[in-house]
């Protein structure tokens, strides 16, 4: 009795062994000089190749998040975590990273590191700290307020930040609200005329860099007609401002008789847009149907499911799945991976809610291709398993969420958690 | 004479005590037994076509927007506060076991008086969850209050 029970205990503890020590001739090209990735890569799932290590976890909400060159890390936090909302990692040379401290006590999302500075936001204000020659803030406790006094409601409330090269701020002022309706959210309830919320909500905003206290009578209303966006970045290679919008809800919850619970959890996409100034990409008049690839009118405002929506409103970049909630948006540019992936966009997916009772998605990063700033080719699940198992992703019940996108200096990528606060790092270990 | 006032004083108190106690009994029985199948699939339906796109089929919610329905206080407390958020909706910010969810519910006024007695009664003995049955008249009585 206690030999058969021993045998194959025996066994496995020896194929666990094997397996474990030729993990760790796999990577050992990468040790004493590189981040090392974790035996079971973080328990994430990369194509060939790929391996991830956790570098740190918080116990924290962690949204953005950039990494310097020196091997600091800035994480910004949902909510402040002793009095600090933004934490501050020092990495070791094995790609393991050590809490160093802390400041800024105010929640938020959106963090950016360009030309000397830090910029981070808490849910109405934007604040930049000055760096030294190292990367390192100069004073954390005196911050210079450059944007002031935007509105943040109970929803969509996170103010998401990106630089362009000439001195411009963009910040995303998401709207209180599902689809402008007189009920958010009720049932049957009807559009409110022209959406008078759009004058300061549902768009991104340009504001200069080095300008204090401004709000919205220095900014500039750059694109409209976007519900929430919480991933965006500058393009560098055409010099354009990309954004992922959260699409709408609801659609069967408020709408019955038109949609389904399957039609709701599909539709509308997960639209990726390229903006120019002045561009409305038709919330809350319209969404995106991906798979009639057309712009339909909403509900709320006459929409019968297939009427299409006015040609003025732009049509998205790349169209994704309803629901899965881009949270992460960052274009490599880093040489560490192969080619394909060169100037192509990652979209970290926190993971949808909006599909019950159908299987939840997403919980996953994507990579979508580009060629000379525009999508080409399909795109495809990158890094998968933040959840832990297929069935936890399909109910909903994530064990992570990613959330924030950073390029190391060396290429690597890094992708937040804000669940537990996981700091993932992802790297090309294939010679 | 004083000691015979202080033993039927005892005896007073002790009478009150234990009908009070007798009374109490009677009433946690009263409220296990209304629960009955047919409320309990009744509710379900109503919680599948109204509530569950939010509160998920394990009544768990969602993560910093829609509020767990398990063994929360606002769940298994007061039936009154219960009642006014299914008729009226909840638009604050509400805090539960230090977690935030701001998503806005909207009013369910629309649904009868028994439906909104059957889904709270099967919120209230459904995903670990124990308590008493709320009724229609419970329910109608809030809804006129509200006019």
């Amino acid at each position: 009795m206690k030999k058969s029970v021993l045998i194959p205990v025996l066994l496995s503890a020896m194929v666990f062994i094997a397996l474990y020590s030729f993990k760790d001739i796999s990577n050992s090209h990468l040790k004493g000089n590189g981040p090392i990735p974790d035996a079971d890569n973080a328990g994430l799932k990369l194509p060939e190749g790929f391996g991830a290590l956790k570098v740190a976890e918080l116990g924290a909400k962690a949204r953005h998040l950039v990494v310097t060159p020196q091997g600091d890390i800035y994480v910004k936090l949902a909510r402040s975590k002793e009095e600090k909302g933004i934490i501050v990692l020092h990495e070791s040379s094995d790609g393991k990273a050590q809490v160093t401290g802390g400041f800024g006590n105010y929640g938020g999302t959106g963090i950016y590191l360009k030309d000397g500075y830090l910029y981070a936001s808490s849910n109405q204000e934007v604040f930049r700290y000055k760096l030294d020659a190292q990367n390192k803030v100069i004073d954390p406790n005196k911050p210079e307020k450059i944007i002031t006094g935007l509105k943040a409601g109970r929803q969509h409330e996170t103010k998401s930040l990106v630089l362009d090269n000439n001195g411009n701020v963009y910040v995303n002022i998401g709207v209180n609200s599902n689809s402008c309706q007189e009920q958010d959210r009720g049932l049957r309830s009807p559009g409110i005329e022209g959406c008078p919320l759009l004058d300061s909500m549902a768009g991104i905003w340009q504001f200069k860099a080095k300008e204090l206290n401004q709000s919205y009578g220095q900014g500039v209303r750059f694109a409209t007609g976007l519900r929430n966006v919480v991933g965006l970045d500058w393009n560098q290679q055409n010099n354009q401002l990309f954004v992922m919008q959260h699409g709408r809800d609801n659609l069967n919850s408020s709408w019955p008789e038109l949609y389904n619970e399957k039609e709701s959890a599909e539709v509308p996409a997960e639209c990726l847009y390229a903006l120019k100034q002045g561009d409305n990409a038709g919330w809350p008049f319209m969404y995106y149907d991906q798979i009639q690839h057309k712009k339909i009118v909403a509900p709320e405002y006459g929409g019968d499911k297939k009427k299409e929506a006015d040609s003025k409103f732009i049509d998205p970049a790349v169209a994704f799945p309803g629901h899965m909630a881009p949270n992460g948006l960052l274009f490599y540019t880093g040489n560490m991976f192969p080619e394909k992936y060169k100037n192509g966009a990652f979209i970290a997916f926190h993971g949808s809610w909006n599909r019950a009772p159908e299987p939840q998605k997403g919980y996953f990063v994507v990579f979508q291709p580009f060629k000379d700033g525009k999508p080409s080719g399909d795109w495809e699940v990158f890094a998968d398993n933040f959840a832990g198992t297929p069935e936890k992703a399909a109910a909903g019940r994530a064990d992570h969420r990613p959330c924030g996108l950073a390029q190391g200096s060396d290429g690597s990528l890094y992708v937040t958690d804000d669940v537990k606060g996981a700091i993932y790092r992802i790297v090309y270990n294939k010679k | 004479m004083k000691q015979v006032l202080t033993i039927i004083l005892i005896l007073t108190i002790g009478g009150i005590k234990l009908n009070a106690q007798t009374k109490g009994k009677t009433k946690k029985t009263v409220q296990t037994d209304v629960v009955s199948a047919s409320v309990l699939a009744n509710g379900q339906k109503v919680y599948n076509q109204y509530c569950l796109s939010c509160h998920m089929a394990d009544g768990g919610g969602v993560q910093n927007m829609n509020p767990p329905l398990i063994k929360t206080t606002y769940v298994l407390g007061d039936k009154t506060r219960l009642i006014k958020i299914a008729l009226n909706g909840l638009a604050e910010e509400i805090e539960i076991d230090g977690e935030v969810y701001t998503n806005v519910m909207p009013s369910h006024g629309f649904l009868k008086d028994q439906e909104i007695a059957d889904v709270l009664t099967f919120v209230r003995n459904s995903f670990g969850n124990k308590a008493s049955a709320i009724k229609a008249s419970e329910v109608k009585a809030i809804r006129a209050e509200k006019k």
